[in-house]
């Protein structure tokens, strides 16, 4: 599922907090936003799944399309969009009234589909498995998912993601809240991932853009209390070496930002 | 020379200090006051205050002379709050006190499963239709208050978010807190007077008065538990596809169960002890009624109490002691289930 983004501009209420993007990101590969904060990387990764709607007075200008279909058409039920476009927040929110298990399968479990025992377990194992978490939990599915440390929960919330097989997923500086050796085991899962997902990941650590991504964005704020843009928006590789444009080469070298 | 000494005060990091259980010292010095005090003619209450204010300003002052200024203040402070504590604390004690050591005799198997059909003597008789009436009447005030008052809350919450109906309804809400109880029991009265005929008392109109009551505490408590529900669960929620209806009645509500269950529980026994709108609404009957929905009068067990007390007889006092007290049980238990629930529901850690 690819994702194509066209002169989109997202505002709250009379405020504009992104201005003028367009994008073209590709399937089954992982893109990478960057920027400073309050640029609008996260604003923008919540209305590729409509989640930016939960804020009272939030619009959308301009089009998004996932797979050709534009997900603002007059027709499109957000609840629809966001089964095919699962997220990962930036703080790990298990539901701390359900057990592992019941974490796990929380999107069946809230939408009340019934699903065979035997059924429930495979998804369950193999959502664990790529979350690379199962190895970990396996001999507890019935704690409570707030027992976990921060990464393990972290992780259990993206095996949660992944259990209603979106077909893309959307990461909202995963990471941030963990230590190193967390953030080791989620980015290697972001690329065993790749091979079935498309990642779109919001991250403030340049390495880990570097580390984990095929494609970087970078949004920058013209000056304070203007919207954010995307200065630039190329391959990884380029952007890292050989960058586009002077602002995002002094960016990433650490001399502004 | 002088300036060293300065600097050698200011560097000091130990003082003198009173010595050990000095406290007790001058406690022991307070109630030999007091009791100077009593001696000399003081009524007991006058003593005790000479006797605290003996304690207040002589530990203080002690403080003052051998430690400083600051371990003074605290001393006095920590008196304050202790004296401001008693003060609150002692009522209490005396009243359940009171209550149990006077009710506790009029408790019989007889007292709770008679009526007080056709006694005229000083015999016999209890308050069962009383007690049935108060569960009755109770019971319709939380089968109407509970549901309303969860979903306004819920309106409120998660789909009113400071528009103008939800702020307008907040403001409702507030002002039917401080509706005086006797006004609800007018307005129930008044309002089954149109609807079904002048001079109507009955059970279900007791249930009406008092659910005006209870519906703004359950609102206000539920609202309060469902604002502790983090929006980061609501956004996990909607990020798996989950409609917003299911997600508040599978995940938010769960999440917020105990709070909201003993929040409800104790809006009960707000509305459980009230009077004046039942003696309105509801009325006198000396007889068991266990049909709410007839039009003859329901007692209850505020009512009871209220009726045996103007009987001004000896065991009409006896009866509404005994009556306070099963009243002050049932408040009693309903606080405990509400602690109990309120632990099992609670999210578990794990830890």
């Amino acid at each position: 599922m690819s994702i194509q983004v066209k002169d989109t501009s997202i505002f709250y209420g009379d405020f504009k907090a992104v201005e003028d993007v367009t994008m073209s990101i590709k399937p089954k590969s992982v893109t990478a936003f960057i920027g400073p904060s309050g640029c609008g990387k996260s604003t923008f990764l919540r209305t590729l799944n409509r989640m930016h709607e939960v804020i009272p007075g939030a619009y959308v200008e301009g089009k998004i399309s996932i797979h050709g279909q534009d997900i603002y058409g007059p027709n499109v039920d957000p609840v629809a969009v966001r089964r095919k476009v699962g997220m990962v927040f930036q703080r790990p929110n298990p539901f701390p009234t359900m057990s592992i298990y019941d974490n796990v399968l929380a999107g069946n479990k809230l939408n009340s589909k019934r699903i065979k025992k035997s059924e429930a377990d495979s998804i369950v194992e193999s959502a664990l498995r790529g979350a690379n978490l199962w190895n970990e939990v396996k001999d507890r599915l019935s704690k409570p998912g707030m027992g976990l440390s921060g990464g393990q929960q972290q992780r259990l919330c993206i095996a949660r993601a992944i259990a209603v097989q979106p077909e893309v997923l959307l990461m909202d500086e995963p990471c941030s809240a963990l230590d190193p050796i967390s953030t080791a085991a989620i980015e290697d899962l972001i690329h065993e991932l790749k091979s079935d997902y498309t990642i779109v990941i919001v991250t403030h650590n340049m390495q880990q853009a570097a580390r984990v991504s095929d494609d970087t964005g970078f949004f920058n704020l013209k000056a304070a209390g203007q919207p954010g843009h995307l200065v630039e928006f190329n391959p990884t590789k380029q952007m890292f070496t050989k960058p586009d444009n002077p602002d995002t080469e002094a960016y990433i070298s650490g001399r502004f930002g | 020379m002088s300036n060293t000494d300065l600097s050698n005060e200011e560097t000091k990091l130990s003082h003198a200090t009173l010595p050990r259980g000095a406290q007790w010292l001058v406690g022991v010095a307070a109630v030999a006051l007091g009791g100077l005090a009593l001696v000399l003619g003081m009524g007991i209450v006058g003593a005790a205050v000479i006797g605290l204010l003996g304690f207040l300003i002589g530990y203080p002052l002690w403080a003052l002379l051998v430690e400083n200024r600051r371990s003074a203040t605290d001393k006095l402070v920590t008196g304050l709050v202790w004296t401001a504590f008693a003060v609150a604390v002692i009522p209490l004690i005396w009243l359940v006190y009171t209550v149990v050591s006077r009710g506790a005799a009029t408790l019989s198997p007889e007292f709770l499963t008679y009526s007080m059909r056709s006694v005229t003597g000083d015999e016999q008789g209890g308050l069962y239709h009383a007690l049935m009436g108060t569960l009755i009447v109770t019971g319709i005030a939380a089968v109407i208050s509970i549901p309303i008052g969860i979903m306004t809350a819920i309106y409120l919450i998660e789909y009113g978010k400071g528009n103008r109906l939800a702020k307008t309804i907040t403001f409702l809400v507030d002002v039917m807190t401080g509706i005086p109880s006797i006004v609800a029991g007018l307005f129930a009265f008044a309002l089954f007077t149109l609807l079904v005929g002048p001079g109507t008392r009955f059970g279900f109109g007791g249930g009406v008065a008092l659910s005006l009551l209870m519906i703004p505490t359950v609102v206000r408590s539920t609202e309060e538990m469902l604002k502790l529900v983090p929006d980061d669960l609501r956004e996990a929620a909607y990020a798996l596809g989950v409609p917003k209806w299911r997600t508040i009645t599978k995940m938010v509500l769960p999440t917020a169960i105990g709070g909201i269950v003993t929040g409800v529980v104790l809006s009960i026994s707000r509305v459980i002890g009230e009077t004046a709108p039942l003696l309105v609404a509801s009325g006198f009957n000396p007889n068991l009624n266990t049909s709410p929905f007839e039009d003859s009068p329901m007692m209850t067990v505020p009512v009871f109490i209220y009726t045996q007390l103007s009987e001004a007889t000896a065991k009409g006092v006896e009866y509404a002691w005994g009556g306070a007290l099963v009243l002050f049980i049932l408040v009693m238990v309903l606080n405990l289930i509400a602690r109990i629930v309120g632990t099992i529901f609670a999210p578990k850690t794990g830890r």
